[in-house]
């Protein structure tokens, strides 16, 4: 679909004030009592039926958190976070287990309807119409509060040896691998968050691609924050062996609700010799009313291993939603020759808070990395990019290049940036480029002057800004993300 | 966090407040007992705060610094190294006027400083000895032409730390070139602050020759205001110094002022050269610009942190930042950290940061054409070095810099 015409589309659609996607549904919630301690943690290991293990890793992560304290060297700020009056376990309430899609209860395909994603097989993300066999279709793992509803195309995966099932599943299937590999990249005590996220997670979504693999579609998580004060703690695991591909797509939306809901999900991804992980994200959770009130809490952990020589890690992410993002998807490239690369939009409004960039440490030889950073700020938000260029002394021929750009609307914003680039081999060679500016009055006028209202012209130059970042997205993200810029910055100009 | 023993930077602190005790004469200013106060309570920075993440003070650990007293070397051949600019010059040798070495400017008294308060770790420690220093204060509309300040810091057995307190004023409409020099021999502590004022339309250009001794500590800090239409225009060249940090606060206070603070850093051996600024821009409509390049061999590392801070009402600010670095050998390191923070919308700002070894194809070009490879070397690096150093208005500084970087060139490629 060409820029304009998207952009101008969501514009119409977005007439309608607030947030779309606010609305909650009512289903009947099993949870577990406010707080957190070890008996919390056992209760969620003994539900979600795990083996002594990962009950031990859990039991220990806690331990560790509670020697932490909650990071304060970001640039954001929030009140307090009362750890003890959150909900560790929400699950919807089921029968036996859903067998297939025809025993899910049908109030929350009703709302995955509502977000437009339909769950049926065959049936493509937000209803693109796509003619037969031109593109491989994409399987659905969704995530509602905690625990996995249904996934798709479980066969089809499976025929060509492709594990994708929630986290809590493969825990108990696939314990051998599970164990290899979780905590590998992040481990249970890296931060404050992560081991918060290792003592309670509940769900989340694994993928395992053997070895010479291409992944026969794309795989998509769609998360959503449900059920009043339940922080959600996903856990995300992606393995590619050697010589596979995968391309997996993770979107967000959330009801609208009045209190802060905390967020602490990680994701680890490790690729093995020449295999290739995409990973991409578009964040819509609800960010809080203009006045800051309500809103997500978002502290991820994302990192990637590039294990094997020539593997390659991609992270592409639209960052729109949330009262607070803090998130640093990150490469870590040991394997010689081996690719990260971070192409990022981040847009900030009202009050919202971002703080968010990559971390790319170049370890084995000849590694690249790129960065593409674009973040917007408006109304009376802060937006930072901070980043960290790192080469080791044996990364030889080591390249980087990161280009972040700010724009900003409105003179009550700020915007950030806060680049580290260290350099211990004199055969790297790094660049780095970052530009503040705002919206040229001449591209403005350029667009009024043949008849764009002020709100359509800057959606469009504000798409125009994030291109470099937004071709990376898969056609279907892609098309959302154009919406959500345009959405997102509405009423911000005028 | 009190039960465990005392780390090398606590360590460092108790020695300076223990020498402060120990001066009654010091502890008579209330400001100078308000800022070993501080220092008692916050302790000289670990790599643990985020300003000095890159840039450890545990090697003054350890070392007995004692307070300058009278010397019998004075230095005084040192100073053959600048003997190419000409005119009146101030000379300070451990932190002490040297009335027989120095030529008097005009507009020039020197003393026991006026003590403003002072905020981070090093300028306390400057807040709490300092005793003397330069105070130059240029009339309205008076051209102050070329001032040279020598700083010479001579140790024998005994380590020395010294902490003069420069002042320098210019009125509306004046001018000045101060050219700041730092040479030396054997180990000691050179932390100098210098309090610059620009006021409305003035100029002040500010020449600096980092040349300490290869066993010495330097930690200075300028801190600059500059008011509407004044232009503070600075180049810092580290040559000198087992570990150096300059810091550089500059406040764009006036609409259309003015800020250049370009260094070039060039090490050796184990060096470890740090060059921090901040720049402020508190006003509507001013420029900052900076290039800084550093040239690293041997195991030395190189440190760049350059803030840039545009406040709300300081729209149509124009902000540029270049930072770039040649790592020569294999154990050499540069650490950068660009930042731009920034509250207003109609802004231009921007920073590159490139990192790198020679090219091979302008080597080879050169050689193609007969040039042996450590003349090509030279004259690429020259080159690089061209960038920050062509902006030296002054002849006869820019001689003395370029024939300093030309030894220093010969000294790391014998």
């Amino acid at each position: 679909m060409p820029a304009v015409a998207a952009t101008l589309d969501a514009v119409q659609s977005a007439t309608e004030s607030g947030y779309k996607w606010g609305f909650s549904t009512d289903i009947e919630m099993d949870l577990a009592p406010k707080g957190l301690n070890e008996d919390i943690i056992r209760l969620i290991s003994e539900r979600k039926d795990e083996p002594a293990w990962m009950l031990a890793w859990r039991l220990k992560a806690y331990a560790a958190w509670l020697q932490m304290e909650e990071p304060d060297w970001s640039s954001v700020e929030h009140p307090p976070i009362d750890y003890q009056a959150l909900h560790y376990y929400a699950a919807p309430k089921k029968k036996a287990g859903p067998k297939s899609l025809d025993e899910v209860d049908p109030e929350l395909l009703r709302m995955y309807e509502k977000l437009g994603i339909p769950l049926k097989e065959r049936a493509i993300l937000a209803g693109v119409e796509i003619p037969e066999g031109e593109r491989p279709p994409i399987a659905i793992d969704a995530v509602f509060d905690s625990v996995s509803v249904a996934t798709t195309f479980r066969s089809t995966l499976a025929k060509s040896g492709v594990i994708f099932c929630p986290i809590s599943e493969a825990i108990r299937e696939h314990p051998d691998l599970v164990k290899q590999y979780i905590g590998s990249v992040v481990p249970a005590g890296d931060n404050y968050f992560a081991a918060l996220n290792s003592a309670v997670f509940t769900d989340g979504s694994f993928v395992f691609i053997p070895k010479g693999v291409r992944c026969p579609m794309e795989l998509s998580t769609y998360f959503r924050i449900n059920a009043q004060n339940t922080g959600q703690f996903e856990r995300t695991l992606i393995i590619a062996e050697a010589g596979s591909h995968v391309s997996y797509l993770e979107g967000c939306t959330a009801p609208q609700r009045d209190e802060n809901q905390l967020h602490a999900a990680v994701v680890e991804l490790v690729a093995m010799d020449d295999a290739t992980i995409k990973y991409s994200t578009v964040q819509n959770w609800y960010p809080g009313d203009a006045e800051g009130r309500g809103g997500i809490y978002n502290f991820v952990t994302k990192r990637a291993a590039c294990r094997g020589a020539r593997s390659k890690v991609s992270w592409t992410q639209v960052e729109t939603g949330s009262a607070i993002t803090w998130k640093y998807p990150s490469c870590i490239l040991i394997g010689d020759d081996s690719v990260g690369e971070f192409y990022s939009v981040a847009v900030t409004t009202n009050r919202q808070q971002a703080d968010t960039g990559t971390k790319m440490i170049h370890i084995g030889r000849n590694t690249r990395s790129t960065i593409v950073s674009k973040g917007i700020s408006a109304g009376r938000s802060n937006n930072t990019y901070r980043g960290q260029v790192k080469v080791m002394p044996k990364a030889h021929g080591a390249r980087n290049h990161t280009q972040c750009d700010s724009l900003l609307i409105g003179d009550q914003c700020g915007a950030h940036t806060v680049p580290y680039i260290e350099c211990r081999n004199p055969t790297a060679k790094l660049e780095h480029e970052a530009t503040t500016s705002k919206i040229a009055d001449d591209q403005l006028f350029y667009c009024r002057q043949r008849g764009l209202s002020a709100e359509d012209a800057v959606g469009l130059i504000v798409n125009g800004f994030c291109k470099e970042v937004l071709k990376e997205l898969p056609m279907e993200f892609a098309v959302e993300a154009q919406k959500l810029l345009a959405v997102s910055l509405e009423g911000s100009v005028g | 966090m009190s039960a465990s023993p005392p780390n090398a930077m606590q360590l460092a602190t108790t020695g300076f407040l223990a020498r402060f005790e120990g001066n009654s004469g010091l502890r008579a200013n209330p400001v100078r007992r308000r800022a070993a106060e501080t220092l008692r309570h916050v302790g000289l920075p670990t790599q643990r705060e985020e300003a000095w993440h890159f840039t450890s003070l545990r090697p003054l650990a350890g070392i007995a610094f004692q307070g300058a007293h009278a010397v019998h070397d004075h230095g005084h051949d040192l100073l053959a190294r600048v003997a190419g600019i000409g005119g009146p010059r101030i000379v300070f040798v451990n932190g002490r006027h040297d009335t027989a070495a120095s030529e008097m400017p005009d507009f020039t008294t020197v003393g026991e400083p006026a003590l403003d308060e002072t905020e981070d770790a090093v300028s306390l420690l400057n807040t709490m000895f300092a005793d003397d220093g330069a105070h130059i204060e240029i009339p309205p509309g008076v051209d102050g032409e070329t001032i040279l300040l020598a700083s010479l810091g001579v140790a024998g057995a005994e380590p020395v730390a010294f902490h003069p307190r420069h002042r320098v004023r210019l009125h509306p409409g004046a001018r000045l070139t101060l050219i700041d020099v730092s040479l030396g021999r054997g180990t000691y502590l050179n932390n100098p602050v210098f309090d610059i004022e620009v006021a409305e339309g003035a100029m002040l250009t500010h020449l600096r020759l980092q040349d300490d001794a290869t066993d010495a500590f330097h930690l200075s800090s300028v801190r600059a205001t500059i008011a509407s239409r004044g232009t503070y225009d600075s180049f810092a060249l580290t040559l000198g110094a087992r570990l150096a940090r300059m810091e550089v606060h500059a406040r764009l206070a006036g609409v259309h002022g003015a800020a250049h603070l370009n260094a070039a850093q060039l090490l050796g051996g184990i060096q470890h050269a740090d060059f921090t600024t901040v720049v402020a821009h508190d006003a509507p409509s001013c420029a900052s610009r900076q290039t800084v390049k550093n040239v690293l061999t041997g195991k030395s590392r190189g440190v760049f942190q350059g803030r840039i801070e545009v406040a709300r009402a300081a729209q149509k600010t124009d902000g540029y930042q270049m930072n770039q670095a040649l790592l020569l050998s294999p154990d050499a390191e540069i650490d950068s950290k660009p930042q731009l923070q920034i509250y207003a919308d109609d802004v231009k700002c921007s920073h590159g940061a490139t990192v790198g070894e020679l090219d091979a194809d302008q080597l080879f070009y050169l050689r193609s054409r007969g040039i042996a490879e450590p003349a090509a070397r030279a004259i690429l690096v020259r080159a690089f070095l061209a960038e920050a150093l062509d902006p030296i208005a002054h002849e006869d500084t820019r001689a003395v810099m370029e024939h300093a970087i030309d030894a220093w060139w010969k000294g790391h490629n014998p």
